[in-house]
């Protein structure tokens, strides 16, 4: 017991188990995405490999692996190879401070909401890099696409998270899912005490979520029908694969702190204590990824134009609005 | 009522050929021939009244008269027209040029006609008046050889863009 | 547009769309010239899946050259063997009995539907949603079955014959139809929610890509890109053939002349060609399905003849030049998209890469068509 609460042992613990579930998220995602969007279009989705398909996402894994790695001719070879794991890595690391439980966080520092911002600008950092230094014209405008995306969603993402580290004044995940406990009523997203607008700004970080995590309707990046398959054009086998798991990977950080900052994380929705964190907190990232793909599936693509006009017409007023109510409640209460 | 107006305006031009045609028996109402070098003219008068261009096209009249000569009940292989002896009473064979035009608001195809050299091939564009007219000039240059003069771009459209050939001529041979 | 556009010295850029692409629907390719993502220049190169049908139809004789007709618009592919066929029985001077008629009208209006269809889901992707295309294909297996219980194939019919047509509906004929009719009545309403009225959907649409009807009338455009522009102009209404006129039916019309309204148009359509079923149906005579003295070798005097139908995707037009032979001395095709794609470089000009896109797919491109 006590070599398993000895800081090296625990890190590295967790660092293993991060990845590893990481890696399992992000193969049976794909296998969950399939799966569902099979039975939103009456059809099965995966089925032939193991019951259910359920082992299609390794042999997903084995075909990407076992294709060669090459480089296009034109490309700049150091971007093009260090660009995946620009979005891999910082996907991962953000996982370190992620509260699945109480006591279930690699670690507890007290500025982790910064960390995930500042990891998530380097993941858009390295999409630019990817589509540049791939050497290809529809990868070049994808990579533009996406610095203009990152421009439009983080202001007001950035902005409604600080309305909500105002109600709690914490930077620490942990501490602010603390503060969100005793039953649904309590969480943020109801929390109209702070604001009225809570509900709204819920709607509008999700918004940002989608965004962030280049998902449908937003994914103009990859554009499957207008840049063919945009920044991954030229991505041979595991090249993909990385970015691929670091899209995932993505998307699970960003639903984890959609349910952490407005869904109270780990705390049970009835206030009752006996079931762990861990499942609720699980339950509800599942949820939320749930909605993601199923959003993904049931809208057309907007426009990057479309997504800006969204953002600075309409989300960064209401997240201002926002802002100065939250400030002006919380001095008035 | 837009069928006499096209006759009298047509009339003015003096075409080498105007004809009324049964339009139940050859689904067009009005068969103008005119000179090459008027078509441009033509296409105004069409446009003046609001015509929508269908279609340009050509047809090369080097076995036309022979065959229609000819009995009907010919062989399929006889019809190809590669290696038949060139008749020699005839004057200097032709290709024609055929434009199609329908209006929108009442039933009235138009069709304009203009026979030119088929060793000289060369008309007058008219996608100056028809935009559309642009594609189907390219078309029949591809498919004819016919030379549009005062088109804009006359590469191949349908061919490859190094084609030489006119697969449509009856003498060509593949 | 750009700003940039108007500074001629601005540097561009080239990309090629197509010939494979996801979004040209076959060999289609555009040669974009773009100031960022904006399109300062789109120049069509057509001839990927070019074929010479033009030439094939000089070599063969007249009813040989009935399955190429098919494999122009496959998806239509039953109004193509009609504009043949129609275009034949004028020069041959052939009459049909009532009965073939009104078959070829029923057969012909259900393949418009599965036409529509396909196009609503390839465009909706081309949009980036995904799952309408499911739908919509699941809705044309139904009538696709339809079609080959009769006409004994699947895609590339060749079903119409000089004087009739090959084959006789059979009892389940009829009620199949009808209940196909009340499961589309009955999926319309959920495509609008799903689709039409999606705000996404609506805000990539309306005045993306405006076709003025002069712009049409310069171009020759026609069918549902035409009646987009507002334009009332359908051949079953204008130049009636077969048995249309005997029908009750509307001819949809938006003036907005944009994407949307050409969307409106389509689905729209659908519905009309259901309501020439039903009527066509109810008014079924007994007979017989091809003329008795049906010639087995055509002879059409020499001259010109010509003849046009409304096919899904505008006027299909077939001039024949015969001079009296077992084969046409000249056979041309005037495909609808053809001059539909035309007039794409000059609209695209100035726009937007997805909404050259939405664009692109509101015209409803068939590539074999276009190239024959």
């Amino acid at each position: 017991m006590s070599l398993l609460q000895s800081e090296p042992i625990r890190v590295l613990a967790f660092l293993v188990g991060i990845i590893a579930f990481a890696a399992l998220n992000a193969a049976y995602l794909v296998w969950l995405e399939r799966k569902e969007a099979g039975h939103m279009q009456r059809r099965i989705g995966p089925k032939e490999v193991g019951p259910f398909g359920l082992l299609q996402p390794i042999v997903d894994g084995i075909k990407l692996m076992s294709k060669q790695l090459f480089l296009p001719k034109g490309c700049d070879p150091i971007l093009f190879m260090i660009a995946p794991l620009m979005v891999m890595v910082p996907a991962i690391m953000s996982f370190v401070t992620i509260p699945f439980s109480e006591t279930l966080v690699a670690r507890d520092i007290n500025i982790g909401l910064l960390m995930i911002f500042a990891f998530a600008s380097i993941n858009v950092l390295g999409l630019l890099l990817g589509g540049w230094g791939s050497g290809n014209k529809y990868a070049i405008i994808a990579a533009a696409r996406t610095v203009s995306q990152n421009v439009a969603y983080e202001i007001p993402m950035l902005i409604t998270v600080i309305g909500v580290v105002m109600v709690y004044g914490t930077l620490n995940l942990n501490e602010i899912v603390i503060q969100q406990a005793g039953g649904f009523w309590h969480w943020n997203v109801l929390n109209l005490k702070a604001s009225l607008l809570m509900p709204v700004m819920f709607i509008i970080f999700f918004i940002c979520t989608l965004a962030e995590t280049n998902r449908a309707p937003f994914d103009m990046a990859e554009a499957e029908s207008e840049l063919i398959a945009g920044i991954y054009t030229e991505y041979p086998g595991m090249g993909f694969g990385v970015f691929f798991m670091g899209e995932y990977a993505n998307i699970l950080i960003g639903c984890a702190l959609t349910v952490i900052l407005f869904l109270g994380g780990w705390q049970s929705p009835f206030g009752e204590t006996f079931v762990p964190g861990v499942i609720w907190f699980l339950l509800k990232l599942y949820a939320i990824v749930f909605t993601v793909i199923w959003i993904r599936w049931t809208y057309p693509r907007t426009t990057f134009y479309g997504l800006l006009n969204l953002s600075w017409k309409i989300l960064i007023p209401i997240s201002l609005v926002n802002l100065i109510l939250t400030a002006a409640m919380l001095k008035v209460f | 009522m837009i069928l006499d107006n096209v006759k009298k305006a047509m009339a003015a031009l003096e075409p080498i050929n105007m004809a009324e045609t049964d339009y139940a028996a050859k689904g067009f109402h009005l068969d103008v021939q005119v000179a090459p070098e008027q078509v441009m003219q033509a296409a105004e008068v069409l446009n003046e009244e609001l015509f929508t261009l269908e279609a340009v096209t050509g047809v090369d009249l080097l076995t036309f008269a022979k065959a229609a000569k000819k009995p009907a009940k010919k062989t399929e292989e006889e019809a190809e027209p590669q290696e038949e002896t060139e008749p020699e009473e005839k004057s200097a064979p032709q290709m024609e040029v055929v434009y199609d035009f329908s209006h929108w608001d009442e039933l009235c195809r138009v069709v304009i006609r203009a026979r030119i050299p088929r060793d000289t091939p060369e008309i007058p564009t008219i996608s100056e008046v028809y935009s559309g007219a642009n594609w189907h000039e390219r078309e029949t240059h591809d498919f004819f050889g016919i030379k549009f003069t005062g088109h804009p771009d006359l590469k191949p459209l349908l061919l490859p863009e190094d084609a030489d050939f006119h697969p449509l001529l009856k003498d060509f041979v593949a | 547009m750009s700003v940039l556009l108007q500074d001629q010295n601005y540097e561009t850029f080239e990309i090629n769309l197509g010939p494979q692409h996801p979004a040209t629907h076959g060999v289609l390719r555009v040669i974009l010239t773009m100031d960022g993502e904006y399109i300062y220049k789109a120049e069509p190169v057509l001839g990927y899946i070019h074929r010479m049908h033009e030439k094939m139809g000089e070599s063969k004789t007249w009813l040989q050259f009935m399955p190429n007709t098919a494999r122009m618009d496959y998806l239509h592919a039953l109004a193509y063997n009609h504009g043949y066929v129609l275009t034949v029985e004028r020069a041959a001077g052939i009459e049909v009995p009532e009965r073939a008629e009104y078959l070829r009208v029923i057969t012909v209006e259900l393949n418009r539907i599965a036409s529509h269809l396909l196009w609503f889901g390839a465009f909706v992707l081309d949009l980036g949603g995904f799952t309408p295309l499911l739908y919509a294909f699941d809705d044309r297996e139904h009538i696709l079955d339809i079609l080959e219980s009769v006409t004994g194939a699947r895609l590339t019919f060749s079903y119409f014959r000089f004087g009739g047509v090959y084959n006789d509906i059979d009892d389940d004929f009829a009620p199949a139809t009808l209940a196909f009719i009340k499961r589309l009545r009955s999926r319309m309403p959920m495509y609008h929610d799903l689709v039409t009225k999606n705000i996404i959907l609506m805000k990539r649409l309306k005045e993306i890509g405006p076709i003025s009807k002069e712009m049409a009338r310069r171009y020759g455009a026609t069918g549902p890109v035409l009646r987009g522009s507002g334009v009332n102009y359908d051949i079953r209404k204008n130049e009636p053939y077969s048995v249309y006129p005997e029908f009750d039916f509307d001819v949809p019309v938006y003036t907005e002349c944009d994407s949307m309204a050409r969307y409106m148009v389509r689905m729209d359509e659908m519905e009309q060609s259901m309501r020439i079923i039903e009527q066509a149906l109810a008014k079924l005579p007994e007979g017989e399905t091809i003329v008795k003295k049906a010639p087995k070798i055509i002879k059409a005097p020499a001259g010109d003849y010509y003849a046009a139908v409304e096919a899904a995707r505008g006027t299909f037009g077939v001039r024949v030049v015969s001079d009296g032979t077992n084969s046409p001395y000249r056979l041309k095709l005037r495909s609808p998209t053809y001059s539909n794609l035309s007039l794409f470089g000059e609209v695209a000009k100035g726009m937007l890469l997805p909404d050259a896109l939405a664009l692109m797919g509101s015209l409803d491109l068939v590539i074999p068509e276009i190239d024959r």
